[in-house]
C-alpha cells in the first residue's frame, strides 16, 4: 500500500468504556491505526472486541472517552453535537447490520430523506441504480428481502456521495450468496467512486476482498495487514 | 414532499388508532369548554340584545294606587330617564278546552302603542287596536301551551269581573324572559300567562281610571340605582308603594342571572378540570408515542438531522394530532351548545338566541391543548435526540431487575414465568406503572362526575317531594284571610287534611348583606310541609325567631343567637329585628320560617292565612277543583305532583343534558386512555413477547404478560378513579350551590359502580382491538427488525 496517500482517519490510544446495565464494559483500551483515502479496510474481531464502538466514534455516534481521533483535520473527541451531526451529514455513510430502514418510507424515500439535507447528492433512483434495485423503488422495506433492504442501506449510504463508507456487519443477517450480492456493491461504491471504506465483521474470509484487514481483539488492534491480492466478492467463499 | 414529512403522514396513517385516540382526548376536553363557554355567552348576547333593542326597565315598583300626576315628579327624580306608569292586576283565565285552573298576569299598554320600557316583541298579531277594551295581546308560551292564536277568544275574571277577550298578537317581552307564576320555581306555561291590553279597558276593570298601580323607571348613564330606588321609595310611600326593586330583584331577571351565573360557574369548572386531565393525558401519551420511536430518532441523527430538524418532525406530528383534535371538539362543542340552548330557550325566551363562537375561546383551546402535547413531546424528544445515535440504535440495556417484594414473600412462589415478568415490569417502571394507573383514575373520575349528578338529583327530589313537600295542594288566597277559611276548606270534597300557613313578603339584611324572600308562618309541627334538618329529621319551630335554610344563613352570616333586620314588605312595612333560632337543610328553594302565631304577633294582626294545605283525595279532585273556582279569595292553586314532575323535566333538560354530554366525553376519554395505553404497552413489548413465544410459550401465556399487567393497572386505578371523581364532584357540587336548588352531594354505589364498569368496559374493548395484534404477533420479524 502506498504510505503516502492522504490520511482520512487517524486515531491514536482512543479508549472507551460505558455502561451496559449494570456491568462496565470497556470496550477500547487504547486503539491505534490509520485509514488512508480511497482503501477498502475490513475490521476483523469476534463479538466483544470492540469493532463496532470503534466504528461508532469514527462516524461521530458516538464520543471517545480518552485518546484521539481525526477525521482529515478535524478533531472527532472534541467536537460537540452540532459538529459531529455536521460531520455526518456531510462526509459519513453508515450501512447498519440491521439496515435499519423506516418502515414507514418506501425504498425511494428511504434514500431521499439523506439526499434532501446532503450538499451534493446523487439522485435517490441513481443511488438505488447503483445497488440494482432499479425496479423495486417505491416498495416498503416490508416488501423487499433482507438483501434487498440492504441494499437499500447502502443506496442510502452512499446517495450522497459520503466521503466515507462506514459498514458495521453488513452482511450479519443475510445468507451469503445474499451477503457476496451486497458485498461486490460495496466493492463497486469503493472501487468506482473512490469513497473510503471501513467493513466491520466477524467473518475472516470477507477481509480477502480488503485493501488491508484490520483485526482488533479485547479493545485493541491486534494486527494489521496488508493484502496484495485482492479478490472479487465473487470469489469468496463461505 | 419532503421523505421526512411523507414519513409524518405515514406514521400518522400507521398510528391512526392512537392518534384518533389522542384526538378524542383533546376534542373532549375543548368540546366541554365551548360547550359551557358558547352556550354561556349565547345566553347573555341573547338577553342583553333583548335587553337593549325592548328598553328593559332598570327599576320596577309597585304601590296600591297613585294619581297618574306623581309621574311627573318620579321623571323629575336625579338620575331618572324615562318613567311609564302602567296598571298590572292578576287575573284568572278560562282557555277553551283546558279544565283546570289558569292563572295569570295582566297588563296595560298605552292605548293602542308599544310602551317607552319594557317593550313588546310581537311573534305574530299586532298590538290591541286604539279604543278597543277587548282586545289582548298574550306571552308566547303561554300561547304555545294551549294552542291560542290572534283570533282566538279567552275569558278572563279581572277584579272580580268577567271579561271576554279576543286576542290580538302574540308576543314576547323583556321582563317575563322567564315567565313564572308568582312564588313559583319553575314555568307552568298551561297554567299562568301573561296578557297585554289597552289601559282604558283594564283601568275600568280595576278602578283605576287617572290612576297607575306599578311603575318602570329607566335610569340614566352614571345613575346610582340605591338613590333612585331611595327617592322612589319616598315618593310612592303614600301610595301604598311596597318598594321598588332593581333589576337583580326583578323575577325573570333574577332567575335568568342565577341560570347564567351557574353556566358562568360551570364554564369555568368543567372545562378546567376536563382540559386539565386531558392536557395532562396528551403529555403523557404523546410522550409514550415517541419514545417507541427512540430508534427511528436515532438513524435520523446517524444521518446527520439536527436536533431540531427531529423536534420540528415531531413537533408537527404533535400539532397536526391536536388540530384535528381542535377542529373535531371546536366542531362538537358548537353543534352541543346549539342543541343545549335549545333546550335553554323552552325556558328562557328570547325573540331569537345570538350564537357566535368567540376566536378568543378557540385559541385559548387551542392553546392549552397544543402546550400541553408540545410539552410531552417536548420533554420526550429532548430525551430521544440527548442519547449519542450509537447507544440509541442498540437495543436498550437490559433494565435493573429486581426481585420484588410479592415475590419474596411466600404467595411469590406461586406465581408463574408470565406473571412474574408482570410484576418485575411495574415494579421496574414504578413511575410509568404509576402514570398509566392515574391515566385511567383520571378517566374514571371523569365518569364519575358526569353521572353522579344522575342519581344525586333524584336524591334531590325524593327529598324535596316526600320529605319537604308532603301536601296535595297548595292554595294560596288573594289578600291576608282570617283563620276560619280552613274550616270551609274542609268541607270541600276530597279534603282530607288542611292546614293554614301565613306568607310575608320581607328583606332580611345583616350588615351588608340582604336578601328579598318570603317568611312562611306555619305550625310549630307542621304536617304537610317538613323542615330538615342536615340528617334529614324533622325540625320544630320554636315558639319565637326565625328558622333560616342554611344556605341562606351562610349568605347572610347569621349564626343561631343573632339577630336579622327584617324588613316587610306587606301591610305596615315596619323594620323589626328578630333573632335567628336556628337553620333548616332544604335542597330546593331559599326561605325564612315562623311559628305562624308569632308572625302573625310580628306583623300585628290577628291569626291571619295567606293560603292552605291540602291533602286531597284523587278521585274528588274534579270536584274540589269547580268549588275552590268559585271562591274568590283562592289566587293560586298549586298541584305538587305537577311540580315535581315541572322540576324533573327542567333538571332533566338542563343539567342532565350537559351532565349526559359530559357523560360521553369521559367515556370516550376513558376509552381513548386504555387503549392507547395497551398499544403502547403492546409496541414496547412487542420484541419481548415475541421472544417468548419463540422460546415457546403458548399464545394465551404471553397475551396474559400483556393483558395482565393492563388488567392489574386497571383494577388498581378503579378506586383511585373513585377518589378522584369524588374530588370532581365535590368541586362541581360547591361551586353550583345555588338559590334555586342545590344538588345534594350525595354519590350513591351506583355511581361508583358505574364509574368502574366504564373503565372495565373500555378495558376490555381495548383488550379485544390488541388482541388482533397479539394474534398476529410475528415472531420471525419482531426478532429481526430493529424497530
Amino acid at each position: 500500500m502506498d504510505e503516502k496517500r492522504e490520511v482520512v482517519f487517524l486515531a491514536r490510544g482512543v479508549t472507551k468504556t460505558y455502561l451496559m446495565g449494570e456491568v462496565r464494559i470497556q470496550a477500547l483500551r487504547g486503539v491505534d491505526l490509520t485509514l488512508h483515502a480511497g482503501e477498502l479496510v475490513v475490521m476483523l474481531g469476534a463479538s466483544g472486541s470492540g469493532k463496532s464502538t470503534l466504528l461508532n466514534i469514527l462516524g461521530g455516534l458516538d464520543h471517545a472517552d480518552g485518546g484521539e481521533v481525526r477525521y482529515r483535520d478535524q478533531d472527532l473527541v472534541r467536537a460537540d453535537d452540532r459538529a459531529l451531526t455536521r460531520y455526518r451529514r456531510h462526509h459519513v455513510g453508515f450501512v447498519f447490520q440491521f439496515y435499519n430502514l423506516i418502515s414507514s418510507l418506501t425504498a425511494r424515500e428511504n434514500v431521499a430523506i439523506v439526499t434532501e439535507i446532503a450538499r451534493d447528492p446523487m439522485s435517490p433512483e441513481d443511488a438505488l441504480a447503483l445497488v440494482g434495485l432499479e425496479d423495486r423503488m417505491d416498495h416498503f422495506p416490508a416488501q423487499l428481502s433482507g438483501g434487498e433492504q440492504q441494499r437499500v442501506a447502502i443506496a442510502r449510504a452512499v446517495a450522497k456521495r459520503p466521503d466515507v463508507l462506514l459498514c458495521d456487519e453488513p452482511t450479519g443477517a443475510l445468507d451469503s450468496r445474499t451477503g457476496i450480492r451486497v458485498l461486490r456493491v460495496i466493492q463497486d461504491i469503493n472501487r468506482e467512486l473512490g469513497t473510503t471504506t471501513a467493513v466491520i465483521t466477524h467473518n475472516a474470509v470477507i477481509g480477502e476482498m480488503a485493501d488491508r484487514v484490520v483485526r482488533l481483539a479485547d479493545g485493541r488492534v491486534q494486527s494489521v495487514e496488508d493484502n496484495p491480492i485482492r479478490k472479487s466478492p465473487d470469489q469468496l467463499v463461505w | 414532499m419532503r421523505a421526512i414529512h411523507r414519513k409524518l403522514w405515514r406514521d400518522l396513517a400507521r398510528l391512526k388508532g392512537q392518534v384518533a385516540a389522542i384526538a378524542v382526548v383533546i376534542a373532549a376536553g375543548i368540546m366541554v369548554l365551548i360547550l359551557s363557554v358558547t352556550t354561556l355567552d349565547a345566553l347573555t348576547l341573547s338577553k342583553d340584545r333583548f335587553y337593549d333593542s325592548h328598553q328593559f326597565a332598570d327599576v320596577f315598583a309597585d304601590l296600591r294606587r297613585a294619581p297618574e300626576g306623581l309621574a311627573p315628579r318620579l321623571e323629575a327624580i336625579p338620575g331618572v330617564n324615562r318613567v311609564q306608569t302602567r296598571i298590572k292586576a292578576p287575573v284568572r283565565l278560562e282557555v277553551p278546552g283546558f279544565q283546570e285552573p289558569v292563572r295569570g298576569m295582566i297588563l296595560s299598554l298605552p292605548d293602542g302603542r308599544q310602551p317607552d320600557l319594557n317593550r313588546l316583541y310581537l311573534r305574530r298579531g299586532g298590538l290591541p287596536e286604539s279604543g278597543r277594551a277587548d282586545q289582548v295581546v298574550i306571552s308566547e308560551p303561554f300561547a304555545q301551551a294551549h294552542d291560542l292564536h290572534p283570533g282566538d277568544r279567552l275569558t278572563a275574571i279581572i277584579n272580580g269581573r268577567l271579561e271576554r277577550l279576543i286576542i290580538s298578537g302574540v308576543a314576547l317581552s323583556p321582563e317575563f324572559i322567564y315567565q313564572v307564576g308568582p312564588a313559583d320555581l319553575l314555568p307552568d306555561y298551561q297554567r299562568y300567562g301573561v296578557l297585554w291590553m289597552n289601559r282604558r279597558g283594564l283601568a275600568q276593570a280595576m278602578d283605576l281610571d287617572g290612576a297607575f298601580n306599578s311603575v318602570l323607571v329607566s335610569l340614566r348613564a352614571g345613575a346610582i340605582e340605591a338613590a333612585v330606588i331611595e327617592a322612589l321609595d319616598l315618593r310612592l310611600a303614600p301610595y301604598g308603594g311596597i318598594g321598588a326593586v332593581g333589576r337583580e330583584d326583578q323575577v325573570s331577571h333574577r332567575f335568568l342571572s342565577e341560570e347564567l351565573d351557574q353556566l358562568r360557574v360551570m364554564a369555568v369548572v368543567l372545562p378546567t378540570i376536563f382540559l386539565g386531565v386531558a392536557a395532562f393525558l396528551l403529555n403523557v401519551l404523546m410522550g409514550r408515542v415517541i419514545r417507541t420511536q427512540r430508534q427511528q430518532v436515532a438513524i435520523l441523527k446517524a444521518f446527520g438531522y439536527h436536533d431540531r430538524d427531529i423536534a420540528l418532525h415531531f413537533g408537527l406530528l404533535t400539532g397536526l394530532i391536536v388540530v384535528t383534535g381542535t377542529l373535531l371538539g371546536i366542531l362538537l362543542g358548537s353543534w352541543s351548545a346549539e342543541a343545549l340552548a335549545g333546550v335553554y330557550a323552552e325556558y328562557y325566551r328570547f325573540p331569537e338566541m345570538s350564537f357566535r363562537l368567540r376566536p378568543q375561546v378557540i385559541l385559548l383551546a387551542l392553546a392549552v391543548a397544543a402546550g400541553a402535547a408540545l410539552l410531552g413531546t417536548w420533554r420526550a424528544v429532548r430525551q430521544a435526540v440527548s442519547l449519542p445515535p450509537a447507544q440509541a440504535m442498540r437495543p436498550p440495556a437490559p433494565e435493573r431487575f429486581r426481585h420484588s417484594l410479592l415475590e419474596r414473600s411466600a404467595l411469590g412462589r406461586l406465581l408463574s414465568q408470565p406473571t412474574r415478568i408482570i410484576v418485575r415490569n411495574l415494579s421496574r417502571h414504578r413511575f410509568k406503572a404509576f402514570m398509566s394507573m392515574l391515566g385511567i383514575a383520571l378517566s374514571g373520575g371523569l365518569l364519575l362526575l358526569g353521572s353522579y349528578q344522575f342519581n344525586a338529583v333524584d336524591h334531590l327530589l325524593d327529598i324535596q317531594y316526600r320529605l319537604v313537600m308532603k301536601m296535595d295542594l297548595h292554595l294560596s288566597f288573594t289578600d291576608p284571610t282570617p283563620e276560619r277559611a280552613l274550616a270551609e276548606l274542609r268541607t270541600l270534597p276530597g279534603v282530607q287534611y288542611v292546614e293554614g300557613y301565613r306568607s310575608v313578603p320581607v328583606r332580611l339584611v345583616h350588615e351588608r348583606r340582604d336578601y328579598r324572600t318570603v317568611i312562611q308562618g306555619m305550625e310549630a309541627r307542621p304536617r304537610l310541609r317538613g323542615l330538615l334538618d342536615a340528617d334529614y329529621r324533622p325540625v320544630h319551630l320554636p315558639p319565637e325567631g326565625l328558622l333560616l335554610t342554611g344556605y341562606l344563613a351562610e349568605y347572610l352570616g347569621v349564626r343561631p343567637g343573632d339577630r336579622i333586620t327584617v324588613e316587610v314588605l306587606e301591610g305596615h312595612r315596619r323594620t323589626l329585628q328578630v333573632p335567628l333560632a336556628g337553620t333548616v337543610d332544604e335542597p330546593i328553594g331559599v326561605s325564612a320560617y315562623m311559628e305562624r302565631r308569632a308572625l302573625n304577633g310580628l306583623m300585628r294582626e290577628g291569626p291571619a292565612l295567606s293560603g292552605a294545605w291540602l291533602m286531597v283525595a284523587e278521585y274528588e279532585q274534579d270536584r274540589l277543583f269547580e268549588r275552590l273556582w268559585e271562591m274568590p279569595r283562592v289566587a293560586g292553586i298549586g298541584m305538587i305532583d305537577d311540580a315535581e314532575r315541572q322540576f324533573r323535566d327542567y333538571i332533566q333538560d338542563t343539567v342532565l343534558v350537559m351532565m349526559g354530554i359530559l357523560l360521553l366525553m369521559a367515556g370516550s376519554i376513558t376509552f381513548a386512555v386504555v387503549y392507547n395505553n395497551a398499544r403502547i404497552a403492546f409496541a414496547e413489548r412487542e420484541r419481548e413477547l415475541a421472544t417468548l413465544r419463540v422460546l415457546g410459550l403458548s399464545r394465551s401465556e404471553v397475551n396474559w404478560v400483556l393483558i395482565g399487567e393492563m388488567a392489574l393497572l386497571t383494577l388498581l386505578a378503579i378506586p383511585l378513579g373513585w377518589a378522584v371523581g369524588t374530588v370532581f364532584a365535590w368541586l362541581l357540587n360547591q361551586a353550583l350551590s345555588m338559590d334555586l336548588f342545590r344538588i345534594p352531594f350525595v354519590i350513591t354505589p351506583a355511581t361508583y359502580a358505574f364509574s368502574a364498569a366504564g373503565v372495565l368496559l373500555a378495558a376490555v374493548l381495548s383488550v379485544l382491538l390488541i388482541g388482533r395484534r397479539l394474534a398476529r404477533l410475528d415472531m420471525v420479524s419482531a426478532l429481526k427488525s430493529n424497530e
